[in-house]
């Protein structure tokens, strides 16, 4: 063989290929059957396309084919991970169109059950953000946690996920004689538990060096994205409808809107996110507490169930703040005991449509923690 | 199936064990199912939490795997949307065989509570792909689902591997012959 | 701010492109506008200094019999008020301006409305099915919208 000839060239003028990367709709770190089309340059993702509707299972022609009642389950079972937080505005939409106040003592019960399924919900996010990043410990931490809490809303309504619990004008059952020491009980429990999770995984050396400057979201943007809940309190925008148009009782209640401030990074990247939801469980606890409190022991919370529903001719945009943020039905009657249109503003559906905005010039590895960070449901999304 | 309740048996005793090698056979396979990660719904949730601490869902030998090449079985917890049927089908006819699918949830068994209205939901996923254990419930409990497992793991240990046909002709005329008895009794 | 002062601005600007303000309790209060000016409208409300309407929370379509709507709900981050929009299009022509590049997010939601109810927004970068399969026939949450027998050689009926 020859001399082998010297080639002189510069790295840069190197022609590489765009390869385009299909993740999904199976895939282990999507969070469901989302399904993320990928142009990568090398390892850095240079566009995402999402493609979502994998689950989209018609939840507004099944309203109009519904009574009021009835569409509770279907709400029940877009964000299917904080159930309680979606029956509130959907009820409280229609109570407002028919005119009813609920009693005191039910009102308490819808705040502390949805602060409690804010809990679970964010339990949930942290452990399988933490899946993601390679965390396997504080997953079954959080999900040990979790299931005391839903054994308290399975011994309320009977069921473990889905409860079909609040119903317009009042509550599906009373609770049961042991509600206050056992929620009294769970929120101790979650203070301990938050403690552990802080050390294992929040201020981990290594999750931070995954999750810190990762994926900012600027404000400005987030605000033109649409984004709310943890996504856009992440980015230090302290945007929170209990707080900003307070809807049943939280008025009175004190808490804290918690904001990212870039404690370890900038303001707006995945940690900030996960921060977030972090203190969120604490200031939920505050607000349980001070519900327990206040909380009146006597009521009928079957009393105001109206006989027959049946709202007068109008439309409400009714919202509220799930845990993933602003939880919106526009809610449509024409007179008659089925809705005529119900939409549902998943929140889910307008926090990923910033995905693509975010995930740009960053690492694909990098690209599967951002997904994480902005915590989607995909029965929200698809509806 | 008792093979290992002979290790104690004082008769079989002594470390020796007496069976046929289609025994051990399943016996191994049902003991070590690993299966193919699919959630697509709220069962899925439920699914995770037989997964986590509480349900421990490994002490069937159950593994999660994310490749359908190395799943013995598939879990389909969920709606399924006809976007997704084909995905699933896809997915189900990558499995090797022996391959086995328990159906999670009335959504993946009959279409659940989409079954009049949804025009994008698929009644049942037995439509697009064999079903060999259906378990109930919107969502089912995370006992129901390790029932179903338990079923399943029945069902793999009962299966032929040898003189499959011998083993069929049998099974035919005992059936036969009990339905004989019942015909007679009436 | 009040919905009468908005609308009572928007009239001064825009005269006829705006069409009446329906308010009837506990209904929310909303501002019917022409589709032709809509996207001037939106802008306006979005950077005029005492408005700020910068979030939009919700954009949905509707079938109106005849007609085909769409209705904005937006939000200002600062001043914390609200405010309804509508627009009606024929069901012949629904074309209706897009507002994708005044508010981003509502490239998703014109997306869901047009897979849904076949409102064609002009302007939209990328209008294409977002929730139903990208070869899926017809508008599915129009009243007149029937079931297909079968998809892709799936039975689709129960
Ligand atoms: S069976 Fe019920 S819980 Fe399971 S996916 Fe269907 S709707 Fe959800």
């Amino acid at each position: 063989m020859g001399e082998l000839k010297k080639v002189d060239f510069e790295y840069s003028q190197l022609n590489s290929e765009r390869m385009r990367l299909n993740v999904g709709p199976q895939h282990p770190s999507t969070h469901g059957v989302l399904r993320l089309e990928v142009e990568l340059d090398g390892e850095i993702v240079t566009e995402v396309v999402p493609h979502i509707g994998y689950l989209h299972r018609c939840f507004e022609k099944h309203c109009e084919n519904m009574t009021y009642p009835q569409v509770i389950p279907y709400v029940d079972r877009m964000d299917y991970i904080c159930s309680m937080n979606n029956e509130l505005p959907y009820v409280m939409g229609v109570e407002k169109m028919l005119g009813i106040e609920v009693p005191e003592k039910v009102e308490y019960i819808r705040v502390i059950f949805s602060e409690l399924n804010r809990i679970a919900n964010h339990q949930i996010a942290i452990a399988t953000f933490g899946l993601d990043a390679g965390a396997f410990t504080p997953f079954l931490y959080l999900f040990r946690d979790r299931e005391f809490i839903l054994t308290i809303f399975e011994k309320a309504s009977g069921g473990r996920l889905l409860y079909n619990y609040f119903w317009v004008g009042g509550l599906a059952h009373d609770v049961h004689p042991t509600f206050k020491e056992d929620i009294r009980w769970i929120v101790k429990r979650v203070k301990e538990t938050n403690k552990e999770i802080a050390d294992l995984l929040l201020y981990n050396k290594i999750f931070i060096e995954r999750t810190a400057n990762v994926g900012i979201l600027p404000a400005d943007v987030a605000i033109n994205y649409g984004c709310s809940g943890p996504v856009a309190r992440g980015s230090g925008l302290p945007f929170d409808l209990r707080k900003d148009a307070p809807y049943s009782i939280y008025d009175r209640f004190d808490f804290n809107v918690v904001t990212g401030r870039g404690e370890v990074g900038t303001v707006g990247d995945c940690w900030d996110r996960n921060i977030v939801r972090f203190h969120e469980i604490e200031e939920s606890c505050r607000i349980i507490e001070q519900a327990l409190e206040q909380m009146p022991d006597e009521g009928d919370v079957r009393e105001k169930l109206p006989k027959k529903i049946r709202p007068p001719q109008g439309e409400i945009y009714s919202k509220a703040e799930n845990p993933k943020g602003e939880l919106g039905f526009y809610i449509v009657s024409n007179g008659k005991d089925k809705p005529e249109r119900v939409k549902g503003r998943g929140t889910s559906f307008v926090n990923l449509s910033v995905l693509p905005e975010i995930s740009k010039g960053y690492l694909f590895a990098d690209l599967i923690m951002i997904l994480g960070s902005i915590d989607i449901v995909l029965g929200e999304v698809d509806r | 199936m008792g093979l290992l309740n002979k290790l104690d048996d004082p008769y079989y005793g002594g470390g020796i064990i007496l069976g046929t090698l289609e025994d051990v056979l399943n016996w191994g396979r049902s003991k070590s199912d690993w299966y193919l990660q699919f959630g697509l719904a709220c069962c899925a949730i439920e699914f995770m939490a037989v997964n986590a601490s509480h349900f421990d869902f490994m002490r069937f030998g159950c593994i999660p795997r994310t490749s359908p090449r190395q799943a013995d079985f598939m879990i389909v917890s969920g709606t399924v949307t006809m976007k997704m049927a084909e995905r699933i089908k896809t997915l189900y006819e990558q499995m090797a065989e022996p391959r086995y699918v328990i159906s999670m949830g009335s959504c993946a068994n009959c279409g659940g509570p989409y079954w009049e209205h949804g025009y994008h939901v698929l009644k049942g996923v037995d439509r697009v792909i064999p079903v060999d254990v259906y378990v109930p419930g919107c969502p089912p409990r995370p006992e129901a689902l390790e029932e179903g497992m338990i079923k399943l793991q029945k069902m793999i240990n009962e299966q032929a591997i040898f003189n499959k046909r011998k083993r069929l002709r049998e099974a035919e005329e005992k059936e036969k012959s009990v339905s004989d008895v019942v015909l007679s009794q009436n | 701010m009040i919905e009468q002062e908005i609308y009572n601005k928007l009239k001064e600007h825009f005269g006829d492109a705006i069409v009446e303000l329906k308010e009837a309790p506990p209904s929310d209060p909303f501002i019917q506008v022409n589709p032709e000016r809509l996207q001037d409208i939106c802008l306006y409300l979005r950077d005029e200094g005492d408005m700020l309407f910068d979030y939009l929370s919700n954009l949905s379509g509707m079938d109106l019999a005849e007609n085909l709507g769409v209705v904005y709900h937006l939000y200002s981050m600062k001043y914390k008020h609200t405010i309804v929009l509508k627009v009606t299009v024929s069901k012949e022509n629904p074309n209706v301006p897009s507002v994708e590049r005044i508010w981003r997010t509502a490239d998703w939601h014109e997306r869901e409305a047009y897979d849904l109810f076949g409102v064609i927004f002009e302007g939209h970068h990328n209008l294409i099915r977002i929730l139903n399969p990208y070869d899926w026939e017809g508008y599915p949450l129009r009243k007149d919208y029937k079931t297909p027998e079968e998809y892709h050689g799936i039975k689709v009926p129960y």
